[in-house]
Parts: C-alpha cells; sequence; structure tokens
C-alpha cells in the first residue's frame, strides 16, 4: 500500500487493527517523506531508530490483540517536549546539546498508548513567535503556496514545524503548545485542526516552560476525529504537575456524533475588528450559517473586554517568561559562554544568555523582567493580572447565559510570506495571536478547525471556544463544522 | 512612560543578559513600543478586581512530605557544561 503517510489517525488505526497494513509500513512511510522533505526544514532530530524500534514492539501488541488508543501510529514531537535521550532544545541555542534523563508526561503518555516517535519538531524559540522565524534551528516553510507563486510562506507559529509535518503528510499527527494561540494559528495557516485544551487537562511537566499559567499541550491532526482520538491519549492527571486537573478523561471520539442540534453558538462582536479582510468575514459569517444549518441557534454575544487582551497577555507572558527563562544560566545544563581571564559569576550568566538567546527571547525576557521590578509591579503585572480577571469574566458571563460554544475567525488572515514582517515592528507581529490569546488569558479549550481557502488558494481556519472541561462538547461542534465546510484540499507536492 | 538607554541599560542588568552599547538605543526603542501597546490596560475600570492567581478554580494539592526522588547524582550532572567530582563547576563565586 503506497502513500501511508496521507493517513490519518484513525483511519491508520483501524487498517492496523483490520491487519491491513503494519506500523513498520506506516512508519517507514512517514520516514521516506520526512527525508524528502527537508526543504520544510520541519523534523529537525529525526529518531528513525526509536521509531522502528517502537513500531515493531506496535505491531507485536497488535498482533497478540493488546492494542491501546494509538498503537503504531508515527507521530511528531515539538522540540518543547523533553524526550528522554533525544535532543530538547526548544528551538534554542541556550540548550544546544541537552538531551533530557526524562520523558514529558505527555510525551510519555503518546508512548504509553503505543504511539511511535518519528523526531523532534522545529519551533519558534522558546515557543515565543508567530512565524517560526525566532528558531534557531532556521524558518519551517508552510507547504502551501500562493498559486503558483514560489515565495516562502510561513506555517505560523510558535508550532510552525508540527503544522507544516502534518500538513506535508510527514507524520500522521503531531503535538504542539499553546501559550497565546500556538497550536490553533499554525493549524489554520496550514489547513489543519489543533486544539489547545482546557488549562489544566494536560500536564505540564517535561514541557519547556514559557509562561505556565498559559501554556497547554494539545494534539495537530488531519481532522476533528484524529484530534480527539490523541487528545485523549496526551491528557492525564499528573501529580508532577500541581496545576493538572484531578478529573477523568472522558472518551473524546465518542463524543463525536454531530448532532448539535439546539446548541447555542455565540457570535462575538467585538471579534469583528476594523481592517478585517472580506475574506476572514465571509467565512465567518459562513460558519455561522453552517452551525445554524446544523441545528445550533446562532446568538450574538459581547465579550467587551477583548480589546485588552493582548496587551494584557503581553505583561503576563514575559513576567512568567522571565522568571521560567532564569533557570538558563549556564550551569545546568546547555551553552555557556567562553570566558575571558577575570571573567566572574554575572559575566558567565550575561554572557551565556546573550549567546543563548536570540532576539525575541531577549526582549520578552527583559519587558517581563521590567514590568516585574520594583516601583512597576503594581502598575503593569497586578493591573495586567486584573484585567485577566475581567477576560475571564466576560466568558463565564456568556456560558452562564446558556452559550455552548463560541464562533470566531482563527486568524486576522491568512499565511503570509516569510520575511514579509521583518521590518515590522514587534507589536504588528503580536497582533497574529488577537483571536487565539483571550482563551489562554480565561484557561479555555478551543480548536482550530480549517473551513475554507482564500483568492489565493491558502487554508482559512475558524475557531470554536468551549466551556472548560468541555472538550468532548467542542470538539462534537468542530466535527459538525467540519462535516458541513467539507475542507479537503491539500497543498500540491513542491519539495 | 518612557524607557531611556539607561534604563534600558538597568533592566538588562537585572535580566542577566549582557547587550553591547550600542544596541541600547533599538532595545529602549522597541521597549517603548511594546509599552505604548500595553499602555491600553490604563483604560480598564479594575477598581476592587482580584488579580487573577488562578485560572481554574482549584486549590493547589498538597501531598506527604516524604522523599520520593533522589540518588540521580550522575543524571542530574549529565548535562552540565561543567561537572567536576559531583558538582557543577562555575567561575569563582567568592574571593
Amino acid at each position: 500500500m503506497s502513500d501511508l503517510n496521507k493517513l490519518g489517525l484513525a483511519e491508520a488505526r483501524d487498517l492496523l487493527r483490520k491487519g491491513e497494513t503494519t506500523s513498520v509500513e506506516l512508519t517507514e512511510s512517514c520516514l521516506s517523506a520526512i527525508d524528502a522533505a527537508d526543504a520544510l526544514n520541519a523534523f529537525v532530530h529525526k529518531t528513525p531508530e526509536i521509531a522502528l524500534e517502537r513500531a515493531k514492539a506496535a505491531d507485536a501488541r497488535i498482533a497478540e490483540g493488546d492494542a491501546p488508543a494509538m498503537c503504531g501510529l508515527p507521530i511528531g514531537i515539538k522540540d518543547l517536549f523533553c524526550t528522554k535521550g533525544v535532543d530538547s532544545q526548544a528551538a534554542s541555542r541556550i540548550l544546544k546539546g541537552f538531551k533530557p534523563e526524562y520523558e514529558s508526561t505527555v510525551s510519555q503518555n503518546l508512548v504509553d498508548a503505543g504511539a511511535v516517535m518519528l523526531g523532534k519538531l522545529n519551533m519558534d524559540e522558546f515557543a515565543m513567535g508567530s512565524s517560526n522565524e525566532t528558531s534557531v534551528y532556521g524558518d519551517v516553510v508552510n507547504p502551501w503556496r500562493r498559486g503558483d507563486d514560489e515565495a516562502a510562506l510561513t506555517p505560523g507559529g510558535s508550532s510552525g514545524g508540527s503544522a507544516s509535518a502534518v500538513a506535508a503528510d510527514l507524520c500522521l499527527a503531531a503535538t504542539g503548545t499553546d501559550t497565546g494561540g500556538s497550536i490553533r494559528q499554525p493549524a489554520a495557516f496550514t489547513g489543519i485542526t489543533g486544539i489547545k485544551p482546557t488549562y489544566g487537562r494536560c500536564s505540564r511537566w517535561g514541557v519547556v516552560a514559557f509562561a505556565s499559567s498559559l501554556d497547554q499541550a494539545g494534539p495537530m491532526t488531519k481532522n476533528v476525529r484524529d484530534a480527539a482520538i490523541m487528545l485523549e491519549a496526551m491528557c492525564s492527571h499528573d501529580l508532577k504537575d500541581s496545576t493538572s486537573a484531578d478529573l477523568a478523561v472522558p472518551n473524546f471520539e465518542a463524543m463525536l456524533t454531530g448532532d448539535i442540534k439546539g446548541k447555542k453558538i455565540g457570535i462575538p462582536k467585538e471579534y469583528r475588528m476594523d481592517g478585517m479582510p472580506g475574506e476572514i468575514e465571509k467565512l465567518w459569517s459562513e460558519g455561522a450559517e453552517m452551525l445554524k444549518a446544523a441545528g445550533a441557534e446562532i446568538v450574538d454575544i459581547s465579550l467587551p473586554h477583548t480589546k485588552y487582551a493582548l496587551p494584557a497577555y503581553y505583561v503576563i507572558a514575559p513576567a512568567e517568561a522571565s522568571s521560567n527563562l532564569a533557570r538558563y544560566d549556564g550551569v545546568r545544563y546547555g551553552h555557556r559562554a567562553t570566558l575571558e581571564a577575570g571573567d566572574g559569576i554575572t559575566e558567565m550568566y550575561e554572557k551565556t544568555r546573550a549567546e543563548g538567546f536570540g532576539p525575541e527571547v531577549q526582549r520578552r525576557v527583559m519587558i517581563g523582567t521590567y514590568v516585574l521590578s520594583a516601583g512597576f509591579y503594581d502598575a503593569y503585572y497586578n493591573r495586567a493580572r486584573r484585567v485577566r480577571t475581567l477576560i475571564k469574566k466576560d466568558f463565564e458571563d456568556v456560558f452562564a447565559a446558556g452559550i455552548d460554544a463560541i464562533l470566531t475567525p482563527a486568524t486576522p488572515s491568512a499565511a503570509f510570506g516569510l520575511g514579509e514582517m521583518t521590518d515590522a515592528d514587534p507589536v504588528q507581529m503580536y497582533l497574529n495571536d488577537v483571536f487565539t490569546v483571550t482563551v489562554n488569558l480565561a484557561g479555555l479549550p478551543g480548536i482550530a478547525v480549517p473551513a475554507g481557502v482564500d483568492k489565493q488558494g491558502l487554508p482559512l481556519g475558524l475557531q470554536l471556544i468551549g466551556r472548560p472541561w468541555e472538550e468532548g462538547d467542542l470538539l462534537n461542534t468542530a466535527y459538525a463544522l467540519e462535516a458541513s465546510a467539507g475542507f479537503v484540499a491539500k497543498p500540491s507536492k513542491w519539495w | 512612560m518612557s524607557i531611556d538607554q539607561s534604563t534600558a541599560a538597568k533592566v538588562a542588568k537585572l535580566a542577566r543578559i549582557k547587550v553591547e552599547d550600542d544596541a541600547l538605543p533599538a532595545l529602549a526603542s522597541e521597549f517603548n513600543t511594546i509599552l505604548g501597546f500595553i499602555e491600553q490596560l490604563n483604560e480598564v475600570d479594575v477598581e476592587g478586581v482580584e488579580p487573577m492567581t488562578s485560572v481554574t478554580p482549584q486549590r493547589l494539592k498538597r501531598r506527604e512530605d516524604v522523599v520520593n526522588d533522589g540518588s540521580q547524582q550522575e543524571k542530574v550532572l549529565a548535562n552540565a557544561p561543567d561537572a567536576r567530582e559531583g558538582f557543577f563547576a562555575v567561575p569563582k563565586v567568592v574571593e
């Protein structure tokens, strides 16, 4: 059977269980696709030996009739996840050569579910970026192009390698992480599905920390069913993460009925931004029409503090990052600068961090340091945390009024060209997350579903935001939207 | 509020990131752009609003105060840029 790498998780699982293919065949198909796709720069640490070893073990388990949920399914892992004995450097120079002695809880859960790791995926450095241009490994390239134009486009960020790899069929699915939109924006830019679960669903243990009160892992997949399967495998209550939720993880796939009759879908008026491209606006209205046709009730709602989400995020996330990244000091792991005679420990810290962190990471660490510094803590950090309380309350109010899910665009534009934003000020890049960042601040689940293409043929996504802990219901609404949108376009292979 | 070069230098020092003097004007300018964006938060009435401490309503769990890990010196040191005789080695800290 050829083109096994093009399968999704559910399809491949069903073929494996019927004995119509093997995990080794699936894995070899993906490994060949990966080797032929270096132009995309998605996989940055390939692990074919680990992959084939796990694939053989998976085939043995399937033969014994002992196959867990993701048994034998080859996936990619974002470089932010610590994987035992395998380079895990968060796309940063400062973690060059770091090989963890432990496995993150999420990637361990996937191993336990039988999944096969193909390698580590490129990303923005420390997950700070929206275009995958801050990586020490270089830019990731989106497999999609604007028609015949050969200009390289961004896959989005920070989970750009994951998005590009899934869209280009280098793997069946991939892990991502999302602090302000880093799963949903790249998913939208590459025509795939990505869900960020409720804060606390996935353990953060062993995931390199960016902003601990916002970070969540989630799956990036070829369709909604696959997202349900993989999310369930990733979630768990974990004593090693004190914010991990002590809640049972439902069978999300079983909740995909496609029946959304009577569901109330909110359309927030504040997401109708000035200067929003007509195509995004049109897609959004069409999405609402599709859900209505499927039996949902469309309700206009208001989330009054939406405008303040990005500024609050750009206080809170850098503040937490400046604390989290203090550990990179050249002592315990990673890069240490070469010192000159007479240099003391302070010079070691300063030179190591100047050499090890890229410009965007340095910028955010310093902004965080500033907003937390004496005299500014109240004016910036505490004010931002108060605004965050109000943003969360906006959502609580609409959910209390009976709204089941909220429909918004996923991004303010389609994928833009690599290098196009180089001369823009940092805030212009931050605006990419305008529709997604509210969800992290409120700790809610959010999913991006591909819903159409723009006039240049690039994919566009819609976002659905759900009630806390109700990922199953959210996935089901996304499943209905996916069925109506009927998005089947794929990038033409040029790499 | 505007950040001048000396404030930018002070922030870099606090963050323990070496910034060359000739890079300070551009850095100060970027800070001002970002802080200008953040200043929008001053429009919000936050009177009587509690700063968020936990996004999900949960109490942090307590665990038994027992040793549950340890004796992993080799693993702890495995990734150190400079480890000697079972310790992390660093430049002289105390004269």
